[in-house]
């Protein structure tokens, strides 16, 4: 290793960026318009779902609930229906989500304690069915009892208390933001190195780069470094949005943010590398980055939990960075964790960084067969 | 010393195959030092395939490379601080200036900071780019992109230069000027091995090698070469070129027959006799009156007979 060739190449790489205008603003305007749109555009904590109510019995109480569940906000009402059977056809025409049926003896069923009120949800989509369950939830006895006896003279018991720690609000940006510094550094780095290689094949550097006594480490080393710079003003860029946009926590170390976020770098990076070593052009390159992504976003826990996924997939997840990235920084910023407490995820971190290195330098041949 | 003593290359049996084509096949070569060593054949006859193997950059599929005394492509690292390589498709960085492809080779060469500064003056000022340093190498003309490709491929003044048809898409001026820098390197001591399919350039080297289909024709100086087409050459000036041209292809041992304004050009085959009585009888007996006369042969003579024989052998002059 020849310090003064791994300089030339990362200076060059440096200047060859700075000509390179249209991947500068990616580096940039990628993480702002992402965080922006996944910031305020992602909310799994849907509110003002389009509601059908046909209420048949119609009577005080049965407005009351009716009025109640529009208060909590998950549903706004668009439509009124006679039956139930309306209320599935608008369902099944997408007018709307929810159905809201109640019933004519409502008042009886009330009494007797059976089922009062019916919701029908769009079932279609998972986090619909998922925010109309919280209407099942409302306590029907307290709301009804409003102006009213109680109906019975126990207060509804609750068995099993939930304590929502790190994020009572549940707001979706507190666990979304942490996870986007993770989506977007993968997105950009693993394709910036992924066309590095193909790119100086392409343009035909590569025969005099292989003819001239530079090392393939030199070579992979000087590569990656540049873009581990850009991958922290990146990292930068969407904690300082993140904190003074949406609010999010860093309740752990910031600089522990950083080690994580380089250690995510890293493996892209190299990951990338790895791409281009095996790529024949830059087309093929972004194919395969592609190839890497999506399962990164569906199974490393952005987007859905790992907890709920087969076993298949989570051992498939186990294998993705990004899966030990966002255990990594989430646990930190959130839950204010120490990166020490978390070392078995940035362990895997390092374990992947070093054997994509090494898997992409014995891979690069200085041959032309 | 190295083993290979006055010579820079030597290459013996050197075979290159992809698939079932046969790129290069056996070919002998010997590269004396500090000479100018042109390497000529038609597109395709495994030119590039050849010094790409010369360089370990390609691994031969047989044979035996000795380059500056070390084996190749085993050594093929330790030579790589050695020569230099212009490819024959401009491989310098277009979106970096001009004293920044300069700097960057110095450093891949890693040369001591005071004499990179100084070996990148000089080249500035020799190759002409003092006005130019700080314009980007992908604006420059073609023959200006070739001469900088030049001097990055000599910035840490390598013994041995290989050079792939460099001047194939340059004007005939900066091909010249092109030249002259070639020949100030063989007299400062390099060996250059360049590639070629103008005969002009051929005619200009120490010693030329014929390539066709991969195997060697010819190899000599190129006065060697053309002495053994002495006597195989005619010019036939006739008033009638096209019909004469019929009866001479009529007659036995004639390789090629080109017209040059009002007069012909006969090449013909070796050992077949009085070629100039020969031809002179067969266009009498076509009723062509013409003249017919021995000429010397030139290189583009050469390259005819060595490249238009379906059983090419070598033809070894040396």
């Amino acid at each position: 290793m020849n310090l003064r060739r791994l300089w030339a190449i990362v200076l060059k790489e440096l200047r060859q960026l700075r000509r390179d205008r249209i991947t500068l603003a990616m580096i940039l305007l990628v993480p702002i318009v992402q965080l922006i749109l996944f910031g305020y555009a992602i909310n799994l904590n849907l509110r003002g779902l389009a509601a059908g109510i046909a209420d048949q019995a119609n009577t005080a109480g049965s407005r009351v609930v009716v009025m109640d569940m529009i208060a909590t906000g998950v549903i706004a009402p668009v439509a009124e229906a006679r039956t139930p059977e309306e209320l599935v056809a608008m369902l099944r025409r997408g007018d709307i989500n929810v159905g809201i049926a109640i019933p004519p003896d409502f008042e009886r069923r009330k009494a007797d304690g059976s089922e009062a009120v019916q919701v029908m949800v769009d079932g279609s989509d998972t986090s619909v069915q998922g925010a109309a369950a919280q209407l099942a939830q409302l306590p029907l006895a307290s709301i009804v009892g409003i102006g009213e006896a109680p109906l019975a003279s126990t207060p509804p018991t609750r068995p099993v208390s939930v304590v929502a720690f790190y994020n009572p609000e549940r707001r979706s940006a507190v666990n979304i933001v942490p996870g986007l510094i993770g989506v977007i550094l993968t997105m950009t780095l693993v394709l910036f190195t992924a066309v590095a290689i193909v790119r100086e094949r392409e343009r035909g550097n590569m025969e005099l780069l292989i003819a001239t006594p530079l090392s393939r480490s030199e070579l992979m080393l000087g590569k990656v470094l540049p873009y581990v710079v850009i991958g922290f003003v990146q990292t930068s860029v969407i904690l300082a949005l993140g904190v003074f946009l949406f609010a999010v926590p860093i309740r752990g170390s910031l600089l522990e943010v950083y080690v994580a976020s380089g250690l995510l770098i890293l493996a892209n990076l190299t990951l990338g590398l790895l791409i281009s070593t095996r790529a024949r052009s830059q087309f093929q390159a972004m194919q395969m980055t592609f190839f890497v992504f999506l399962p990164s976003i569906l199974l490393s826990g952005f987007m859905f939990p790992y907890a709920g996924m087969p076993a298949l997939a989570q051992w498939f997840a186990e294998v993705l960075p990004l899966t030990h990235f966002l255990r990594l920084v989430r646990g930190i910023m959130l839950r204010g964790a120490s990166l020490a407490e978390l070392w078995l995820d940035a362990i895997a971190l390092l374990v992947f960084t070093a054997v994509m290195m090494s898997a992409a330098i014995l891979r690069f041949r200085k041959r032309l067969d | 010393m190295s083993a290979g003593g006055e010579l820079a290359i030597r290459a013996q049996g050197l075979t290159r195959r992809f698939g079932a084509l046969v790129a290069v096949d056996r070919v002998d070569l010997a590269v004396p030092r500090r000479a100018v060593h042109g390497f000529l054949g038609p597109n395709g006859s495994g030119k590039s395939t050849t010094i790409r193997m010369l360089c370990g950059l390609l691994t031969p599929s047989a044979g035996t490379i000795d380059v500056l005394g070390l084996s190749i492509p085993a050594q093929a690292e330790a030579l790589r601080k050695r020569i230099g390589y212009m490819t024959q498709r401009f491989s310098l960085f277009e979106d970096l200036s001009v004293r920044e492809n300069l700097e960057f080779m110095a450093d891949i060469q890693a040369l001591p900071r005071a004499r990179a500064r100084g070996r990148i003056a000089e080249l500035l000022d020799e190759y002409r780019f003092v006005d130019r340093q700080r314009q980007l190498a992908g604006t420059l003309s073609g023959g200006q992109k070739q001469r900088l490709a030049l001097a990055c491929a000599i910035i840490h003044e390598p013994e041995l230069l290989f050079l792939d048809e460099p001047t194939s898409a340059v004007d005939p001026e900066s091909r010249r000027d092109f030249w002259e820098k070639l020949f100030e390197l063989a007299d400062k001591g390099t060996t250059l091995l360049v590639s070629t399919h103008y005969m002009d350039e051929a005619e200009r080297c120490h010693r030329i090698a014929i390539l066709d289909h991969g195997a060697l024709v010819a190899d000599g100086t190129p006065a060697e070469l053309t002495a053994r087409l002495d006597g195989r050459t005619l010019l036939v000036t006739t008033a009638e070129p096209r019909r004469a041209q019929q009866a001479i292809l009529g007659a036995d041992g004639v390789i090629s027959v080109a017209q040059i304004g009002n007069s012909l050009r006969v090449l013909t085959a070796a050992g077949a006799g009085d070629a100039c009585s020969r031809i002179a009888g067969a266009l009498a007996r076509a009723g062509q009156p013409a003249e017919v006369e021995s000429v010397r042969a030139s290189l583009e003579d050469v390259f005819v007979a060595a490249t238009q024989r379906a059983d090419a052998k070598p033809e070894r002059v040396a």
